[in-house]
């Protein structure tokens, strides 16, 4: 084990963790501020795959694929509040939680119709398929690269949207004082919608930057689904700061688990007992993660006013 | 009273779910028996998780946890060659419980969205536990070669004997539920649902009662997946799938919260209507998916709330 | 000073850059009505709050009964006859009103780890409930749904509720607020009757029901206590006056 593969690891780490966070930033915003519990979040990454993969095939060009890609998870996000989450922001949290459960199902099997149940396989673009050499002997993906970069900005992004313009104010005030926002003479239905888009693109862009990597896949939505909310809770509901910490830490300590468990173990315990049980250590390690933060804090490690 | 009106319903479902059986014998079409005994199993899961869910107000997002604990209790035990059913029966009761101690503890600490959000998160840890672990046939899952034993005092491999025994559980869980909700104990896990601050200002702590009811409810739904594991003679990760869980929250929804019928309507409606519509076309979890909505968003009270005598308030 | 119940050391409270509760010190003697009164946004609620557990305080300490309660959640407090109402009525809207009181007697018998008996046969539980309903003249309205009753008898309800713990002290945070004129006048004249035998805290903002019910008057301006005494004295203080018109010029 030496320094340039627990590097390399690190990187797919992170690489993990700003994909999570593109998620968890969606998901969180619209709880935080409509106070939805999203469930088909993740059916939202799964159409940005596909659209994506399926532009990208249609147009052969990867920017416009991109593009596409994003402007139509925008749309079928914006659709899906019009037609039905739309109502349910004053309902209790069960209800959210089976209508999205049922759109999910839906969604999975909308998918599976139009491009089949198997795995689709997603190439691309020659320009992205090389390695860079990072470090003399650490030669690393260039698309990875360019998910942290992509992640990253967005976080900056995002950061600024929330803190200094007045669609963030709003967004901030609505959380905090809905009938204070409708007062002042904004559109808060409107203002709903857009939001709500805006984070299924965000899903859509984690899609569609993963289905290269991971594969496009019906229920590939919510295997990262159920992950993300892990780093929900561990980042505190409702906090695009707290999103990222989770995001990060989340994706760090499963890759690093996956990948250094087992032959640490090794070093105790007899390889073959190693063997078994290191990939499922490995893979309980992000819930164990979860469990000790929340029994020191409940609410999360940055948890949101209001 | 309409109470009455509902008890008479009860009782007639019950009786018919009795008499099917010998009425499937002797038309000759055993395959109902095998049917409805699936469908009371989850009916079993469904009872359990209405205890914290209608009653309790503990939207757990992650019971089929425990149909995969009492799977694999039975499971591991049997392919250790340790077929004895009241041992593999008690150790499923008891390892899910245990577990559901320990998830219950975390996670009613907290409570909303991050008890949904926690219940499901760990139900998923166990789902890749058991992907992970190859010894028990991992993602493939394993078959269950002998079922339970039970000396002389029943055989499992006889359908109809099978079918009588989980129809005695289901009763009895749906009694033993309707004893503990209107006892002392079900009185402060249901007022803590109504009203937590109220509760706490006279003086009740909520958590422990709210984490024995867990327990109770994770142990009931254990002896559910060891009844599973024996009707389907195998084991797979996949009795533990989040889609699993989100099933049978809505079997619970769909007959009504809290009522005692509720979940076995609820189950018996919805299995119906997938079985009815996957023999129709493939994609009928699309269908499955819209009528879930519908129901969320026209029927708030699910099925019972069209019989008459439904609470007013939802 | 082995009369005093309730004994409250310079508590703080601030949300943000508010201090809601500034360094407040009260006592309440054992069997006085002692009404805290003050312009809206004084921070009696927050205070109200803070004694009953529901919040916790920045500084300073509560002893109850010469016990250092300050540590102690609502539930604990509850169980040591810290009994509250709230300024929103605070029932159990889908149990019937003799539930609703049952429950409040329940949480005072003992654990409630019994699992079998059906607590609606319970005498033990029922009978007080149906004396304390009875008193407080809901007693033909027990087997109503909570959600059912008019808002005064919702109010009452609670009350009935705060009772049936069987409280060494109320906390009652507006107890008339909303109140029809005649319900206002029985719930009045209820509380009068408590008078000498309980110990209240009472914040209201009907001065008609203070004057009549209070033996003491503390008055909370921005989280301060300006002044403290009996009706009269409250009455010819010329800062409380000044507090008082000054929210009447704002409004």
């Amino acid at each position: 084990m030496n320094f340039l593969v627990v590097l390399e690891q690190i990187l797919n780490g992170l690489q993990f963790g700003v994909m999570l966070f593109l998620m968890a930033a969606g998901l969180t915003l619209v709880f935080g501020i409509m106070n939805l519990v999203n469930l088909a979040h993740g059916s939202l990454y799964m159409v940005g795959a596909y659209l994506a993969t399926a532009a990208y095939q249609w147009t052969g060009s990867f920017p416009l694929a991109v593009v596409l890609a994003l402007a139509g998870t925008l749309i079928v996000g914006m659709l899906v509040e019009v037609v039905t989450l739309r109502t349910l922001y004053e309902r209790d949290h069960l209800d959210q939680v089976l209508a999205t459960f049922g759109l999910i199902l839906f969604f999975n099997e909308l998918i599976a119709i139009i491009w089949g149940r198997s795995a689709l396989y997603t190439s691309l673009p020659r320009y992205l398929e090389g390695h860079v050499e990072l470090l003399s002997g650490l030669n690393y993906p260039v698309y990875r690269l360019l998910i942290i970069f992509v992640g990253l900005a967005v976080a900056g992004l995002l950061w600024y949207v929330v803190t200094r313009t007045r669609l963030g104010m709003l967004i901030r005030a609505g959380a905090s004082n809905r009938t204070m926002v409708a007062a002042l003479g904004v559109n808060i239905r409107l203002l709903y919608t857009i939001v709500f888009g805006f984070g299924a693109a965000l899903a859509g862009l984690a899609g569609l930057l993963a289905g290269p990597i991971y594969t496009a896949q019906p229920g590939m939505g919510e295997l990262i689904l159920i992950q993300v909310f892990v780093v929900i809770v561990i980042g505190g509901i409702g906090s695009i700061r707290g999103a990222l910490f989770g995001a990060v830490l989340v994706g760090m300590v499963d890759t690093l688990g996956r990948a250094f468990l087992k032959p640490m173990l090794a070093t105790v315990i007899s390889l073959e007992a190693a063997q078994t049980a290191g990939p499922a250590l490995a893979s309980m390690l992000i819930y164990v993660l979860m469990a000790v933060v929340l029994a020191i804090r409940p609410e999360g490690l940055f948890p949101s006013r209001g | 009273m309409l109470t009455r009106i509902r008890t008479i319903a009860l009782v007639l479902g019950l009786a018919s779910l009795a008499a099917l059986p010998p009425v499937a014998l002797a038309l000759d079409e055993p395959f109902y028996i095998d049917l409805f005994r699936r469908f009371m199993i989850f009916a079993i899961a469904a009872v359990s998780l209405n205890l914290i869910l209608g009653y309790g107000g503990m939207v757990s997002f992650g019971h089929a946890a425990y149909l995969g604990i009492g799977g694999y209790a039975v499971g591991i035990l049997a392919y250790y060659g340790i077929d004895n059913g009241f041992l593999q029966w008690g150790v499923a009761i008891g390892a899910s419980a245990l577990v559901a101690l320990v998830i219950g503890a975390v996670s009613i600490r907290t409570s909303g969205i991050y008890f949904i959000m926690i219940t499901l998160a760990f139900t998923q840890m166990l789902y890749f536990l058991g992907i992970s672990v190859e010894e028990y046939g991992g993602d493939d899952g394993m078959s269950l070669l002998t079922l339970s034993q039970f000396g002389e005092w029943l055989d499992l491999s006889d359908a109809t004997t099978f079918y009588y025994l989980v129809l005695a559980i289901l009763i009895a869980f749906m009694y033993i539920v309707h004893r503990l909700v209107n006892s002392r104990f079900g009185m402060v896990i249901r007022a803590a649902k109504s009203n937590e601050v109220r509760t706490r200002a006279i003086g009740f702590s909520p958590y422990p009662y709210k984490l024995v009811a867990f327990m109770i409810a994770g142990a009931m739904c254990g002896l559910a997946g060891a009844l599973l594991v024996n009707h389907t003679a195998y084991l797979t990760p996949d009795f533990m799938h989040w889609t699993r869980s989100g099933e049978i929250m809505f079997m619970v929804i769909l007959g009504g919260v809290g009522t005692t019928a509720g979940p076995l309507v609820g189950t018996v409606a919805l299995l119906l209507l997938e079985d009815t519509l996957s023999a129709w076309t493939t994609h009928w979890q699309l269908f499955l998916g819209i009528f879930l909505v519908l129901v969320v968003l026209f029927a708030k009270r699910g099925l019972a709330g069209l019989l008459p005598g439904g609470k007013r308030n939802g | 000073m082995a009369d005093i119940l309730l004994d409250v050391r310079g508590l703080v409270k601030t949300f943000g850059a508010l201090r809601a509760t500034d360094n407040v010190y009260l006592d309440i003697r054992a069997g006085e009505t002692h009404a805290i009164i003050g312009p809206n946004g004084a921070g009696k609620t927050t205070l109200i709050g803070q004694l009953a557990g529901n919040i916790r305080p920045d500084a300073g300490g509560i002893h109850f009964d010469g016990e250092d309660i300050t540590g102690l959640g609502a539930s604990a407090r509850a169980r040591k006859g810290l009994a509250r109402s709230f300024q929103i009525t605070s029932i159990y809207r889908e149990f019937t009103a003799l539930d609703n009181v049952a429950l409040a007697v329940q949480a005072h018998a003992g654990h409630s780890f019994r699992f079998w008996r059906p607590a609606s046969k319970e005498s033990t539980l029922r009978d007080p409930a149906r004396t304390i309903l009875h008193d407080l003249g809901l007693g033909d309205r027990a087997d109503v749904q909570a959600a059912n009753l008019a808002h005064g008898e919702q109010r009452q309800l609670e009350i009935a509720m705060v009772l049936a713990t069987r409280p060494r002290m109320l906390l009652l945070d507006e107890p008339v607020a909303g109140m029809g004129v005649d319900e206002s006048q029985r719930m009045v004249e209820f509380l009068s009757t408590l008078k000498g035998r309980q110990t209240i805290i009472l914040v209201e903002h009907d001065m008609d029901a203070v004057f009549t019910l209070a033996d003491r008057i503390s008055v909370l301006v921005y989280g301060q206590v300006i002044a403290s005494g009996t009706p009269e004295e409250i009455r010819a203080n010329p800062e409380v006056r000044r507090a008082y018109l000054g929210e009447e010029a704002e409004a």
